[in-house]
């Protein structure tokens, strides 16, 4: 047993840190709140190989596992960087052009009525998945009225009356590994998410001055960031845990691990955040400073693929059985 | 990163699984009256007695001393397997074999480690410890325990608290002031104390449990000869805390898994628990938090293995330890609060849960509320985590 980082995974996540820290910086993220979806870097990062990360060498993809993908996807949430990376990532192999970057993909769970659909203004197909397998629409023929102030500012929200039937692109288990491998980018997302708020609140604590000192060097400040940083490495066993099990390096079963890693990823991110904009006082309710944007992304993210509340009584119905 | 255990892991899982099972049908239960501490040190030294003898003692020590040199791997899954089996705890030995022993090891002559570690790891020597004091809990640092230099002995006087099982301890890892015109840190000094010299009072003291391991003790005009000192005078602080790394390392190893056990006992209660209709289980916020605790016991099992492969490669856990301990002293409360949820009337009696189930959730309940003070309270760790992971200033204390 050996839960480190190999060499290699040290190495790739650095090598997105730092393609992130240059490319994604924060003022080039928060651009893109007017500009949208910024595509020359987003085929920055399907050059580098986000998308086809873990789709097979056979197929054109990279051929990492999962665990490789946690370390990316935790500093692609770190940065904050917008898009819909999941579901763009889930699509490669099986929509031409997802892998290369060329053809952006957002996804959606079937519901009856109207739906919010994340990053359909951005994406060119929306990929709905439900319990008969996945179905593809391209972004146009899903008509619907944009909101005018997205709850994150860089995840675009399009109403829709209803949800148009598709093209069925896979099958029932292809659908579910979908929302398995979905909900678990989506806790590596998060974890980075949950690492940024951190990051930030910790940065600020230690250099603004009240009462002739930093705050950070307060127990209060001091303990608030300790919690964080403490959320974030609960967290981080969580998601490299589900890593290691859904490359069959792990122990038990990749449902349960993925499942916990998911509930842990909602609760601790927002957490962070909100601690996040705390830390900041008057300055972090306000639209200049960064905090919001990662409680934000946090509550969005929240949202996306397995619902937290299920999960949890899956696990309950675990201990009975 | 792979969680998966190798073949000679695997080996040394099965080979202990295989003698728990030949072994524990013989192991008594506990003593039925848990204030009578010479029948739980009877109990629990043979219980250290068997695992000596079965080459399971000093799991972690290393070979030379008498140990069995395991791998922190190892060491975890010795922790997970004797716990899952329902194998007796560490108890009265348990500053022997964590504290103790492990400082002897890292820091006693070749005389002192000859005479203490082998009756340790047998189970014939029992431990105490005496670093707390009334006036110093936090502040350990400013303990006032003073010892007086006079030709081959210190001349000890002074007042020591939280000294569990000092009742039944034959040593005692004390803390002395050998110099009290430096800084608070710079003249404490590590001894050994055998508990049957004279001047040692030793007053139980009743925990909030109704338990009586707890104990004062005073120490008045107690002659220690200084060839008990452990290190050099007044570097006692430095030895100390060669002590707490061991502390904060695999140390709750057995708690998770125990605490895995009770949750899982707990929603077999909500499903027996009957309301005015229905039953506990049948409420679906009490099912989804039962389900959150499971999700955060399994992502604190996952964090141990890190911590665990972390001190594999780099011989510690640094503040990791304290993080661990931060979140899991959290999630035990939520459970305790949660059982309180569950077991409503039932609740009201101390090991006597109606006949709901075999485990005492209203003594776990009351438990849980060491979590956050024993071993460096929840502040304490704050600041730990605070200044060393992410090195905020540090201030006034």
């Amino acid at each position: 047993m050996d839960f480190e980082l190999t060499e290699d995974q040290e190495a790739l996540a650095e090598g997105v840190a730092s393609l992130c820290a240059g490319r994604f910086g924060i003022e080039a993220v928060r651009a893109m709140e007017e500009s949208g979806l910024d595509r020359g870097r987003w085929r920055e990062l399907a050059d580098t190989g986000v998308f086809s990360l873990c789709l097979a060498e056979a197929d054109g993809g990279v051929g990492l596992g999962w665990a490789e993908a946690a370390v990316v996807f935790e500093q692609l949430g770190r940065r904050l960087v917008p898009g819909p990376l999941v579901a763009t990532t889930l699509a490669a192999g099986l929509i031409e052009g997802a892998a290369d970057g060329s053809v952006v993909v957002a996804t959606v769970e079937r519901t009856s009525g109207s739906a919010n659909v994340e990053h359909a203004v951005w994406a060119d197909v929306i990929v709905i998945s439900d319990d008969e397998g996945l179905w593809s629409v391209p972004a146009e023929e899903l008509v619907g009225t944009d909101a005018r102030q997205p709850l994150d500012p860089l995840t675009p929200v399009r109403r829709i009356p209803g949800l148009p039937k598709g093209v069925r692109i896979a099958d029932a288990d292809a659908a579910d590994e979908w929302r398995l491998h979905g909900s678990f980018l989506v806790a590596a997302l998060q974890l980075g998410v949950a690492i940024g708020a951190t990051e930030l609140a910790v940065a600020y604590a230690k250099e603004r001055e009240q009462f002739g000192q930093p705050i950070g060097r307060f127990q209060a400040v001091k303990h608030r960031c300790a919690d964080m940083i403490t959320r974030v490495e609960v967290l981080r066993a969580a998601v490299y845990a589900a890593g290691a099990t859904l490359d069959g390096n792990g122990v038990g079963a990749p449902e349960r691990s993925v499942g916990v890693a998911k509930i842990l990823a909602s609760t601790a991110a927002a957490a962070c955040g909100k601690d996040c904009v705390q830390v900041h006082g008057g300055m972090g309710y306000t639209w200049e400073v960064d905090a919001h944007l990662y409680l934000k992304r946090a509550w969005a993210h929240d949202l996306a693929f397995a619902d937290g509340d299920e999960l949890a009584e899956d696990l309950a119905a675990g201990l009975v059985s | 990163m792979d969680l998966r255990y190798t073949e000679e892991e695997e080996h040394f899982r099965d080979e202990l699984r295989s003698w728990l099972s030949s072994t524990l049908p013989d192991v008594p239960p506990l003593p039925a009256d848990h204030t009578d501490l010479v029948a739980r040190r009877a109990y629990d030294t043979a219980w250290q007695a068997r695992l000596h003898e079965a080459g399971y003692a000093g799991i972690h020590w290393p070979a030379e001393f008498g140990g069995r040199g395991s791998t922190p791997t190892e060491h975890l899954i010795f922790l997970e397997e004797t716990e899952r089996a329902g194998a007796p705890y560490v108890g009265v030995n348990f500053v022997g074999q964590l504290h103790a022993g492990p400082t002897l090891i890292a820091e006693a002559t070749d005389e002192q480690r000859a005479t203490h570690l082998a009756p340790i790891l047998r189970g014939d020597h029992v431990w105490c410890q005496g670093f707390s004091e009334p006036g110093a809990g936090s502040d350990l640092a400013s303990l006032a325990t003073r010892a007086v230099d006079d030709g081959d002995d210190y001349v000890v006087t002074g007042q020591k608290i939280w000294t569990s099982f000092a009742q039944v301890a034959d040593y005692c890892e004390l803390l002395v002031r050998t110099d009290t015109e430096v800084p608070k840190h710079k003249g404490i000094t590590w001894i050994i104390m055998p508990m049957d010299l004279p001047g040692i009072e030793i007053r139980p003291i009743e925990t909030a449990l109704g338990s009586g391991e707890f104990a004062e003790m005073f120490l008045d005009e107690v002659r220690i000869p200084k060839v008990n000192r452990v290190g050099d005078e007044n570097d006692g602080w430095r030895v100390t805390n060669v002590t707490f790394s061991f502390e904060r390392g695999t140390a709750f190893i057995s708690e998770v898994i125990s605490s895995q056990r009770l949750l899982a006992d707990l929603a077999r209660v909500a499903q027996k628990v009957t309301r005015r209709s229905g039953t506990a289980w049948d409420d679906m916020g009490i099912r989804r938090e039962l389900g959150v605790l499971d999700a955060e016991l399994d992502a604190l099992w996952s964090l141990t293995k890190r911590n665990v492969s972390q001190a594999q490669r780099t011989g510690s856990v640094g503040p990791g330890g304290s993080v661990f301990k931060l979140a899991y002293a959290d999630v035990r409360k939520r459970m305790a609060d949660l059982a309180e949820q569950i077991l409503g009337r039932a609740g009201l009696a101390i090991g006597d849960t109606l006949d709901l189930s075999d485990m005492d959730h209203v003594a776990e309940r009351l438990y849980t509320l060491t979590l956050t003070i024993a071993a460096g309270t929840s502040e304490i760790q704050r600041n730990i985590v605070g200044e060393r992971l992410l090195g905020l200033p540090r201030g006034d204390r």
